[in-house]
């Protein structure tokens, strides 16, 4: 009875197992939730979802669910930023209007459709009746009017009440969404348990050997927590223009567990390595480090993680001469080929959504240089990157 | 048997959170229990213990803390001491078995509801270790040879701060409950049960001055009901008068006895920097 409700949770990536669906179905077996469509809610929740961080897309799935909706997955909330769909007006349509409209043609054309639109479009909108914004009459957005349309994000109104599911109160819980204070806490967590890998118990073989002889010979033996924070840590941080914000961001980020770790370094560049860095971005033409120096300087144990937008013209990094900043005698890719064949153990973290990376060549020839190992800066990019770190 | 958990006299519990308890109960799961610090996680459990008439025993997992400890442990340290004083205690071996508290809760002689307190504190492999114990409700023990299986399905009610992620398989065995943070009706009615004589207004502008803290951007450490409870109980024994609570906006008056609500010494500077600069546009 529930397997399409099943495929819905799964489409929308809520990892799902069968065996948690028998047991939602024992459950109601017996009588658990009886009746009542907000109890059917609640325990399915209980029994489907096991981390907070998926209510949110649970939320999402049991509403489309719940109003026969298939959700597809370039409808998903993720993929629309959310300014587009801010109501700025609201507007009621004549009949004749809504009969244009519901010209336009069934739901599965509608999809098609949207899907162009929404890879045409860049920019917010609202009114009018083609793009995808608020309270025009394009079937795509939401607070607008057409009988066909599709609604994406904010509350219905033209339908019934909001349902608990569509308050979305969990969103900020959702690991994907990117690093900001709400949810700096979780990143720090995921970097300390990084710094400090494997917490165990070792015999400490002076305290047993004092205490065995105190007591008379007696054996006693004494144990203490394993000390071992030994990652050695380089991060260079790409400056200047639109990465700022982020940069700061995760400036604090690395700060605050400064001391969890043996070593951690910054070191700044703009847009792509060339044969200097600096470390004080105020000071940054008289204080330059040579690029040479610290590939000397560090060894070869260190963890070297790049933070940026990797969003450049190719030639800043193919072509000798080609950065925007001075006349290099070298081409970026050789600086970042150079890091990388030093340190093995080198991730980019991207603060750009990966969805986009594809349409930036820089970033894919980054990529490329990196071996793939280029993550989002998200709480789950950042746990996928130290998970590879700490193989 | 069936005996429906709907909150107690000390404690509220929502919808949802009941459905989660009768449901662990019911289908004899693990309850695995996680929200923010202060919601009253720990206390399900003494509450669920204590409506459904049960004992409690509590397993408070520290970051040394391993799997087997709960089990049972070999005291082998003790053995070799007694042989080398000859004691006649160390033919058997059982004699330095220490039953742990899953032990303890498998033979209890009626079922019993174990918390195992912040299990995200143990090493990560602890969970791991604990599968089988939880899923079956039996385990070996290796010295002796012996099977422990449990007489009652305990009532498992384990919580977590989310230090550590918790495996998947271990996941899948449980049922998952978020402890949201309390709406302002639900507030209202947690601070009536602990606080019954307490004057309506008083609570009303202890909320409101309560749930506006919480607003403030950027605190450390946003305070949470066991917070609220303690400074209610502070407002009482100081005789607060009401005047002082009725001017609300915390942004030119800091909350009498502060030092309740906020844990953080940089909070409390935030705070007080707010106030003094709303303090100076009004003049």
């Amino acid at each position: 009875m529930l397997i399409d409700f099943f495929y819905s949770l799964k489409e929308t990536k809520v990892p799902v197992s069968i065996q948690e669906l028998l047991v939602l179905l024992e459950a109601m077996d017996k009588n658990i939730a009886f009746g009542s469509m907000d109890e059917f809610y609640q325990l399915s929740k209980l029994c489907l979802v096991k981390n907070e961080k998926y209510y949110d897309r649970f939320d999402q799935a049991f509403g489309a669910y719940y109003q026969g909706l298939k959700t597809r997955e370039d409808l998903t909330q993720a993929t629309i930023p959310e300014n587009w769909l801010e109501t700025e007006f609201f507007k009621n349509l004549s009949d004749e209007e809504k009969a244009k409209i519901e010209a336009l043609g069934g739901l599965d054309k509608i999809m098609d459709t949207l899907k162009k639109r929404l890879e045409e479009q860049k920019k917010k909108h609202a009114g009018g009746n083609k793009w995808i914004g608020t309270g025009g009459t394009s079937p795509f957005g939401h607070g607008g009017y057409n009988p066909a349309g599709i609604r994406i994000g904010g509350e219905s109104t033209h339908r019934r009440a909001v349902k608990v599911w569509e308050k979305r109160q969990y969103k900020n819980l959702d690991d994907d969404c990117e690093i900001g204070t709400r949810n700096m806490k979780v990143a720090l967590r995921k970097l300390r348990r990084f710094a400090r890998t494997g917490l165990t118990e070792e015999l400490d073989l002076d305290d047993t050997i004092k205490s065995t002889a105190k007591d008379g010979g007696l054996l006693n033996i004494k144990m203490v927590p394993e000390r071992h924070n030994a990652i050695k840590l380089l991060v260079f941080f790409d400056v200047g223009g639109s990465m700022d914000d982020h940069i700061r961001t995760c400036e604090q980020l690395f700060s605050a567990i400064k001391s969890e770790f043996k070593h951690l370094e910054y070191f700044y560049f703009h847009n792509c390595v060339y044969e200097s860095l600096w470390k004080d971005n105020n000071r940054r033409y008289d204080e330059s480090i040579n690029t040479h120096d610290i590939l000397n300087t560090y060894g070869d144990d260190y963890t070297v993680i790049f933070v940026g937008d990797a969003a450049m013209s190719p030639f800043e990094l193919l072509y000798e001469g080609g950065s925007v900043e001075h006349d290099n005698t070298e081409a970026g890719n050789v600086w970042l080929k150079r890091i990388k064949e030093k340190w093995e153990k080198t991730i980019w973290l991207n603060p750009v959504p990966d969805d986009y990376w594809r349409y930036t060549q820089s970033t894919q020839i980054v990529k490329q240089l990196f071996d793939n190992k280029m993550y989002p800066l998200t709480v789950s990019g950042i746990a996928d990157g130290i998970k590879y770190l700490s193989k | 048997m069936n005996m429906k958990f709907t909150g107690t006299k000390k404690y509220i519990a929502t919808d949802d959170l009941s459905m989660a308890v009768n449901a662990a109960v019911t289908l004899q799961r693990p309850l695995l229990i996680k929200g923010e610090p202060g919601t009253g996680k720990t206390m399900l459990a003494e509450q669920v213990a204590d409506s459904l008439g049960k004992k409690l025993i509590c397993w408070h997992v520290k970051s040394t803390t391993k799997a087997q400890q709960g089990l049972y442990e070999y005291d082998a340290v003790s053995r070799l001491r007694d042989s080398q004083l000859g004691d006649d205690k160390v033919h058997d071996i059982s004699n330095y078995i220490k039953p742990g508290k899953v032990w303890q809760a498998f033979t209890a002689d009626e079922q019993v509801v174990l918390l195992i307190d912040e299990i995200d504190k143990a090493d990560i492999e602890f969970p791991n270790d604990l599968l089988i114990e939880l899923d079956q409700m039996e385990f070996d023990v290796y010295e002796t040879g012996e099977q422990v299986k449990a007489k009652h399905r305990p009532i498992i009610i384990i919580t977590s701060n989310d230090e550590k992620e918790l495996p998947d398989a271990f996941l899948r065995r449980c049922f998952f409950h978020y402890i949201n943070f309390p709406d302002k009706d639900t507030m209202q009615k947690i601070v009536d049960v602990h606080y019954p004589d307490i004057q309506k207004q008083l609570v009303k502008y202890a909320l409101d001055i309560f749930f506006q803290l919480r607003d403030v951007q950027g605190l450390k450490k946003k305070p949470s009901t066991s917070e609220l409870i303690d400074w209610i109980k502070l407002l009482l024994a100081d005789n607060i008068p009401l005047e002082l609570l009725q001017n609300k906006d915390i942004k030119d008056n800091i909350p009498p006895l502060y030092g309740a609500l906020l844990k953080n010494e940089q909070d409390v500077d935030a705070i007080q920097r707010l106030a003094f600069m709303m303090r100076r546009q009004l003049k």
